[in-house]
């Protein structure tokens, strides 16, 4: 208990994740870098409305987490979700169709970019008010401890979830009923435009915290793709076999602002360069090179990936704005809005 | 017809429910070990057993998530916050997430649950522990919203809300508790959406919510019986869906809407049902709507002033008196 977990293991082209699920890892990695680049220039073509919180830079963390869990486990994350629904399978034109508010949409254009959902790929929502779905989170892993099913809720946020009351509810109730859900932190330092060390009692805002739970302090290298993995797969296995919950935290960096509004220029000179050498991509491409796998079969993944999102903005492009009739379907479950006889 | 209270109605409303779907789960503070702190739960943890009648911390944002995130992947998820003031500690969950995810995510996502939870004076607990806050509820689009006044309602209206579709708020009137009423043997379901009319008159149409039902039925024997005033009286039992159908048409027939109302004034229930009317049968008024509302202010504790803060039968029989005749 009370340990921060190393867990940099030695990379060979055999070992416990082999060339296989590497390749995966960075396909994942490519396909998140290019959808969410091209989803912030659609934004400067003026063909993507309201906000955004890109996750350029923090790759790793969704693709590690998306490639280690089971089609039927479920993912919960912030307003900063395209990278997390995109990892679980979900369409890209059925994302960026959402941000354009196309009818081609996850959600028929009724939830635009920070709400983004993909039930049928257990994407189970994404959630736009700080700490709330920690909770809800922990209820889904309630359900699956319920009926026996093994499935782990994961639940990401950022750095700034840990000074709300929710992140504390629900990892308390989390420990307390033994629940199959991780907690996920994405450590960007920056809690929007104040760095989080400035509002936070602790140097490490969730795994200094983890031991007021009872729980093991665990720090990773977010921008580490196989680090992220194998700990993902860990800590879900132990959920899933009953072990309870864990609280993960992933040292990552926003290359961007928190949102389309903002430049970061709170940034100090030279943070975004350092982080840079650091890129998740970067690091994964370099590895895999190391690893043996020639820069053609890496390239391919690339140019295809690349294919696949230009298609997909093609699609969402081609797309009909939504239908006026779906602004009264929904509220309820016999799909209409009336409130009244 | 068995006589149970309207406390007792609660505890069977649930266990007629967790026995026949075993999705149903429960899960509050106190709930379990203790039976609630109304005694309204008593006995559901020893039938159902620690892992579907679940005690919780004081942790309301944790409880209605934790109902939210079940309810989304396949339970039926039942949470009592305590008291009704606490919504405003999980207001989020309700307002923002529970309301509103089956419509930004276009149907993908259901959230059939139900929080109870004890609303309402006449306890003598002050201003943090006796709201009626029924009218937050109906402010937001996407939960249903139901507040019963008498035992069998209790179970039958407890038991549609655990079998809709939708999220629905379930406000016990926290002074009903000890309440004795008949309620039906065997299975009992009330549909949700209907209004029930209680009493039928000739000169006005009294519209009473939970506690209000029982002041307003108190009022309307004495208008009737002291002084010649024959009033209809309707519970409406269900905010949303609301019955506007029974109570237009019960309008219509007296002339007269008196709303009466425990929440406080401002943006009452009341005052939606009286823009109905006003809409849909203006010219079949014969005189002007009267609200009956608790005053826009903090509840006071002590029992005078609680008494007199909140409606009470004399102050019904004295508005309708003034206004009516």
């Amino acid at each position: 208990m009370n340990t921060t977990v190393k867990r940099k293991k030695s990379s060979g082209p055999d070992d416990d994740i082999g060339r296989e699920l590497r390749l995966e890892l960075f396909r994942s990695q490519v396909e998140l870098r290019l959808c969410e680049k091209r989803a912030y220039d659609l934004f400067l073509q003026n063909l993507i409305k309201g906000t955004s919180h890109l996750s350029l830079g923090q790759e790793a963390i969704a693709a590690g987490f998306g490639v280690a869990m089971r089609p039927d486990d479920w993912t919960f994350c912030t307003y900063r979700g395209h990278a997390h629904t995109l990892a679980r399978g979900a369409s890209m034109a059925g994302v960026l169709g959402e941000l354009m508010g196309r009818e081609c949409g996850l959600l028929g254009g009724k939830g635009g970019s920070m709400h983004l959902t993909d039930v049928t790929r257990g994407a189970m929502g994404s959630y736009a008010i700080i700490g709330a779905h920690l909770p809800v989170a922990a209820g889904a892993a309630w359900s699956a401890q319920y009926r026996g099913t093994e499935q782990v809720a994961v639940c990401f946020f950022g750095d700034g979830t840990t000074n709300i009351g929710a992140f504390h509810e629900a990892l308390n109730l989390s420990v307390v009923w033994k629940l199959p859900v991780i907690f996920v932190c994405e450590n960007n330092l920056y809690m929007e435009y104040t760095p989080i060390g400035s509002v936070t009692a602790v140097e490490h805002p969730a795994a200094d915290r983890a031991g007021a739970y009872g729980l093991e302090k665990i720090v990773v290298d977010g921008n580490d793709a196989d680090e992220v993995y194998r700990t993902a797969l860990t800590y879900m296995e132990r959920a899933r076999k009953g072990g309870g919950p864990a609280l993960i935290e992933a040292m990552t960096y926003r290359h961007s602002g928190h949102s389309r509004a903002d430049p970061a220029k709170y940034r100090p000179d030279g943070e975004l360069d350092k982080w840079l050498e650091r890129d998740p991509l970067k690091i994964y491409r370099e590895r895999l090179l190391g690893l043996g796998i020639v820069e053609a079969t890496l390239k391919d993944i690339e140019s295809e990936t690349m294919r696949k999102v230009d298609e997909a903005t093609e699609l969402a492009k081609a797309s009909s704005p939504p239908s006026l009739d779906s602004i009264a379907r929904n509220v309820w479950a016999d799909g209409g809005a009336a409130w009244r006889n | 017809m068995a006589e149970l209270t309207y406390r007792d109605a609660v505890a069977a409303g649930i266990a007629q429910e967790m026995a026949r779907d075993e999705r149903v789960v429960f899960l509050g503070e106190d709930i379990a070990a203790a039976g609630g702190v109304f005694k309204a739960t008593v006995g559901l943890l020893d039938r159902f057993g620690p892992k579907r009648v679940r005690d919780t911390p004081i942790s309301e944002q944790a409880i209605l998530g934790a109902a939210m995130g079940a309810a989304m992947t396949g339970l039926r998820p039942i949470a009592e916050i305590m008291f009704s003031d606490f919504l405003a500690v999980c207001w989020d969950l309700v307002a923002n997430e529970i309301a509103k995810t089956r419509y930004m995510t276009d149907g993908q996502i259901s959230l059939p649950l139900v929080i109870r939870t004890a609303n309402g004076a006449g306890s003598r607990f002050g201003a943090q522990h006796s709201q009626a806050v029924e009218n937050w509820a109906m402010a937001i689009p996407g939960i249903k919203v139901v507040a019963p006044a008498f035992p069998a309602d209790v179970k039958g209206l407890l038991a549609a809300a655990v079998r809709d579709p939708d999220p629905v708020l379930f406000f016990e009137q926290k002074s009903l508790y000890a309440l004795k009423g008949e309620v039906p043997d065997g299975e009992h379901v009330e549909p949700l959406g209907k209004a029930r009319v209680l009493r039928q008159g000739k000169d006005c149409t009294i519209v009473a919510l939970a506690l209000m039902v029982h002041r307003a039925l108190d009022a309307a024997a004495i208008l009737e019986r002291e002084h010649g005033i024959s009033c209809t009286v309707v519970d409406v039992r269900s905010l949303v869906p609301l019955d506007t159908r029974t109570i237009l048409s019960e309008v219509v027939k007296t002339g007269r809407l008196v709303t009466v109302e425990e929440n406080p004034r401002l943006c009452g229930w009341g005052a939606e049902v009286a823009s109905i009317v006003a809409d849909e049968c203006f010219w079949d008024l014969d005189g002007p709507i009267v609200r009956i509302t608790t005053p826009h202010q903090p509840l006071p504790s002590a029992d005078q002033l609680e008494d007199n803060t909140i409606p009470s039968v004399e102050r019904v029989v004295r508005e309708i008196r003034e206004k009516i005749d």
